[in-house]
């Protein structure tokens, strides 16, 4: 598998990552690689092999509808990059 | 009839599904141990895992699976004993984690149906395709400064039933008459308030139009989280005209997600969604599959209140009440048990027509509730069989209405009180006559003189001089039996 | 006294409870040895002034007769697990000051049980790599040399690199880490200690920093087996907290040293030697081998034939998790910001620059393998081979009771000797990979040095929350080995 520049912009954009127009190619390069690499697993049947989402053998446990948290406002937004009047802030959306 | 839109081209069908979003009744969020209540401080109810710190898991609230459950149970659906929830990922400001834990493959309810009640008095099945869990993201407030805007993550993780609906819907009208009726069952089962204002219900539309004959579906706009029934239906009418100009001008419709300006009753592209979505949804693998026992249905299908539609054949068959009648008092849970108070035991016609009348007309009036009601079902009760047995007259019933809503008395201390009895009396009713006649002669020979229309004005004259409380089929009769001597 | 930091964990709890010395003492001696050997970069964040208020608290607790099972033992704590006012770092740019208002379950464990915090240790960046040169803070340097070359500065491993520096220096008695692919067992072997990954769902995963959840899984690293087993049966418990904590006893992990391995069966796979096996290591899994069988076990030949692909499995299951689970560092709650003419803009700039490059790479690759019209081709696929790797070892436990192989490939390299070819350098985990995607326990430990004076390390696999075999096991070869070389220095 072979990923075009047009295809790793894209990822970047969907990953939110900037990335310079000239490492584009190198990394359409690495990225390349690195599914080469993983395609050999198309060599294994999997016919009727459900999916290991994960290991732990356990139903999802459930826990009571008690309020237990929050009233820690200060807390929540203590390592905030910039906080205004008890809110996160982020540059202006336009909707 | 059904329901088109005429174009110059020619008639044009809708075609509507609708997705709402529906915020559960829970004290804490769906993954985390924060409260869920409306109207906090900013951020004073969030937990660490809320907020998407590093590091921080959740863990599922057992209320929430039990609701989403109920409601399904309540729509008639399929409930899935293993769903799955998994992750959609986008980055938005008032997504903390990055990521919506939702359910895409596997929900915890399948397919059901919901009967729509149409103002003619007819119903309309319409198809639920899915309900799934799901968490609320934050909020973003725009508004608050020139450069920046805020986030408040109070309602991030709150949980939310996503309930979709086949595309099934042929007018406005059935898409109010569906959100109607969703509201009214979750009422009904208590899984969601269904306060559209509050944003505890929020609609997003899914429409399309075709020319009448057409099948298939054409490409669809979703109009995102419209908050009040009235405008879903005024969405929905704009966004099919506007398909129908982009048709009938040559154009072709863009599938987008659109946003509804109530001010100006039009829905406008929504540039924050511009971005081609791509959500890759996997499993979360910080959740296992939610395995539920067919005894944990059971138990919760046992503990379901009568359902609207059951409610309303019920009232039809057992207190003789018309579909409209039935689909009116059963609209709430506490209605139908305020009018089955009201009429056991007593006549039910009667006990239907003063609830939806001067009692509706008085709750919708003033600062009243369920819990307040204006008249008690006891009261209003009492006041009825008053009219029955003849003490009151229905005309002065309605001022014992009023002098109850006032005071709160029962109407038999209202009557006794203020004298309100009426006069069945035949010699204090004669006597009333006979006056009204001695001063009146030219009118009494008016009357014999075969002018019949005048009766009403006696009636009415020799009500006054009794202040009203003469019985009304006696003084009737007393006058047509004085006009015969 | 000059002789404390030599301590084993057990011995030091010995010392401690007959009081032949304080827990201040014992504290202090490893902030020496802690400033010392600052050179190795082992730490991100020295916490010395909070150690010595634990260690006087921990000799108040020793003198009310209240103390903790390990009371007073000076440990450093993984810079991926999350402290409460302690900048938390995950050796990324991205986390710039973050101080968590919360506390990591095991990390909160460790507290409850005495044990006294020396500081934050080094790792790749958010755990993603081999060799530690991915953290932001510079690679940690492994502690031992080369004899043919004693000035070139080797790699600890990673992603547990600092941890493994630092017990190997003897700058602290122990130390937490985390296994997602390797991360405890590979730089184990290479600093010549022992450390062990958990059955996924032993320690709890609340508070730690996460990479690829369904792999991820906290365990300690010691210089003993002993202090191992005494580590995790503090770090192990149900943590409600985290759905995937798996509601099981901790047992008495130290008392399944009993020495007594006697029939029975350990597994050595074919496909773990593959053609061109480094012939030393080679040498001393043979060497391991004989152990086992002089100690009156029997070895068994076995296959576990999806090993192969192991490997790529993990290189799109690991990744598609953590594209997700580092969506969340978007400079809005928490770390860095760098400013930005829009939403968009701000998370582009910020992630650009906060995220190192293999980070970047890792979370590109797994954007994509979920990306539509490639997730059934890549994910579902990958996790349906998992499937397979996992059948395979429950296939082999029913014939064999622990699973011996190398830990990896080779000795530790040179920090310059790195590729920047991604795929080899990932070819330094092919032997550990397989247990994480099955989530079995795997316990690697010292057992001897190379021509060139470097440790090696083997692997010991169990069944599924039997790390008490794996100690039983390792605690023979442990002795047979009687792995004793230190570090120059030490």
């Amino acid at each position: 598998m072979s990923l075009d520049k047009g295809t790793v912009r894209a990822i970047a954009e969907l990953a939110r990552i900037d990335v310079p127009e000239d490492e584009l190619d190198h990394l359409a390069g690495e990225l390349s690689g690195i599914l080469t690499f993983v395609e050999h697993l198309s060599e294994v049947n999997t016919d009727g092999i459900a999916p290991m989402n994960s290991v732990a053998d356990l139903g999802l446990p459930m826990r009571a509808d008690i309020v237990t948290d929050g009233n820690q406002a200060e807390a929540v937004l203590a390592n905030a990059p910039d906080a205004m009047d008890g809110f996160f802030t982020v540059p202006k959306v336009v909707e | 009839m059904a329901y088109v839109i005429q174009g110059e081209t020619g008639d044009w069908e809708l075609v509507i599904g609708l997705e709402v979003h529906a915020q559960v009744i829970s004290k804490a969020k769906l993954f985390s141990g924060a409260a869920t209540e409306f109207g906090a401080e900013p951020n004073s109810q969030v937990s660490f895992v809320d907020a998407g710190f590093p590091g921080m898991l959740p863990v599922i609230n057992a209320l929430c699976v039990e609701q989403a459950v109920r409601t399904g149970l309540g729509l008639k659906a399929q409930i899935n004993l293993t769903s799955v929830f998994a992750r959609k990922n986008y980055f938005y400001a008032d997504l903390p984690q990055g990521y919506q834990i939702s359910q895409y493959e596997l929900p915890i309810v399948g397919e059901g149906t919901l009967l729509i009640d149409l103002p003619d008095g007819t119903t309309k099945a319409v198809g639920i395709e899915r309900l799934h869990l799901e968490q609320d993201a934050g909020k973003s407030m725009h508004d608050q400064h020139p450069t920046k805007s805020f986030i408040d993550l109070n309602r991030s993780g709150v949980a939310l039933m996503e309930i979709v609906s086949k595309p099934d819907m042929r007018s406005p009208e059935e898409a109010g008459a569906y959100l109607t009726k969703l509201r009214t069952i979750l009422r009904y089962l208590e899984t969601c308030d269904g306060n559209m204002q509050e944003g505890s219900m929020r609609c997003d539309a899914n429409v399309s139009v075709r020319p009448v004959g057409e099948q298939g579906l054409r490409t669809r706009c979703e109009i995102k989280n419209v908050n009040s029934i009235r405008f879903v239906q005024q969405a929905i009418e704009y966004e099919a005209r506007r398909h129908i100009d982009v048709y009938e001008s040559g154009g072709d419709i863009r599938q987008e997600t659109r946003l509804f300006d109530s001010g100006k009753g039009e829905t406008r592209s929504m540039r924050s969604k511009e971005h081609a979505h791509d959500y890759r949804y996997f499993p979360d693998p910080d959740l296992l599959p939610l395995v539920i026992g067919q005894n944990f249905v059971d138990g919760i299908k046992a503990t379901l209140p009568e359902l609207p539609d059951d409610k309303k054949a019920r009232f039809m068959a057992d207190f003789g009440l018309n579909a409209y009648d039935a689909g009116v008092l059963v609209a709430e849970r506490a209605s139908a048990d305020f009018f089955e108070e009201v009429a056991k035991g007593r006549d039910s016609k009667m006990a239907a027509n003063w609830i939806m009348g001067d009692f509706f007309a008085t709750m919708n009036s003033g600062d009243y509730s369920w819990e307040k009601p204006p008249v008690t079902a006891a009261n209003l009760g009492g006041m009825i069989d008053l009219i029955k047995d003849g003490t009151i007259s229905t005309r002065l019933a309605k001022d014992v209405f009023i002098f109850m809503v006032e005071s709160g008395k029962s109407p038999a201390a209202i009557v006794e009180e203020k004298g309100l009895k009426q006069v069945t009396d035949t010699g204090a009713i004669e006597k009333a006559i006979d006056e009204v006649f001695a001063a009146n002669p030219d009118k009494v020979a008016e009357v014999k003189g075969g002018k019949d229309k005048l009766m009403g004005w006696f009636v009415g004259q020799v009500m006054k001089a009794t202040q009203g409380k003469a019985n009304p089929a006696m003084l009737n009769e007393l006058i047509a039996k004085k006009f015969k001597e | 006294m000059t002789n404390l930091t030599k301590l084993t964990i057990a011995g030091a709890l010995n010392g401690l409870s007959k009081g032949e010395f304080t827990a201040e003492e014992l504290t202090e001696a490893h902030i020496k040895a802690t400033e010392a050997k600052r050179a190795l970069n082992a730490f991100i964040t020295e916490t010395p002034d909070m150690a010595r208020d634990q260690a006087k608290e921990s000799d108040a607790r020793r003198q009310a007769g209240k103390a903790g099972a390990l009371d007073g033992i000076p440990l450093g704590i993984k810079d991926l697990f999350c402290t409460k006012g302690v900048l938390t770092s995950a050796a990324s740019h991205i986390l710039d000051g973050f101080t968590p208002q919360y506390e990591s379950t095991v990390t909160a464990n460790l507290k409850a049980a005495g044990a006294v915090s020396l500081g934050k240790l080094n790792l790749d960046e958010f755990a993603m790599g081999s060799s530690n040169l991915t953290s932001y803070y510079g690679g940690a340097v492994n502690p031992w040399t080369k004899t043919s070359d004693p000035s070139a500065k080797l790699v600890p491993g990673g992603s547990s690199g600092g941890s493994a520096a630092a017990v190997a220096a003897r700058m602290v008695m122990g130390a937490t880490g985390t296994d997602t692919g390797g991360s405890i067992r590979q730089p184990a072997a290479f600093c010549g200690i022992t450390g062990i990954k958990p059955t996924y769902g032993r320690c709890s995963r609340w508070g730690v920093v996460a990479f690829a959840s369904s792999l991820d899984q906290p365990g300690p690293m010691a210089r003993t087996v002993e202090d191992c087993a005494l580590l995790l049966g503090a770090m192990a418990g149900h943590d409600p907290k985290d759905s995937t904590s798996a509601p099981v006893a901790v047992p008495n992990f130290a008392a399944a040293l009993t020495g007594d391995i006697r029939g029975l069966k350990v597994g050595i796979p074919q496909e773990y030697r593959p053609d061109g096996l480094n012939a030393e290591v080679s040498q001393a899994w043979e060497q391991g081998i004989q152990w086992l069988k002089d100690a009156g076990a029997t070895p068994v030949e076995i296959s576990l034939p999806h090993t192969k692909y192991a490997l790529p499995v993990y290189y799109i299951v690991a990744p598609a998790e953590a594209s997700s689970n580092l969506a969340r560092y978007d400079g809005v709650r928490f770390g860095l910001r760098v400013p930005g003419t829009s939403l968009d803009d701000m998370y582009k700039k910020t992630r650009a620059a906060g995220f190192g490059k293999e980070v970047r790479r890792r979370i590109m690759i797994g954007t994509y393998v979920l990306s539509a019209g490639y997730y059934d081709a890549y994910y579902a696929k990958a996790q349906k081979v998992r499937r397979l790797i996992a059948e395979d070892f429950t296939k082999a436990f029913q014939t064999v009771d622990v699973i011996l192989t190398p830990t990896a490939p080779s000795a530790a390299f040179g920090m310059t000797e790195t590729t920047d070819d991604p795929v080899t350098m990932w070819l330094n985990d092919v032997f550990t990979i397989p247990t994480s995607l099955a989530g079995l326990p795997g316990l690697s430990l010292p057992v001897g040095l190379n021509s060139d004076g470097l440790p090696l390390g083997l692997q010991l696999i169990g069944r599924p929350f039997d790390e008490e075999t794996l100690f039983k096991v390792a605690g023979v070869m442990e002795t047979a080995a009687s792995f004793t070389a230190v570090p120059e220095g030490v």
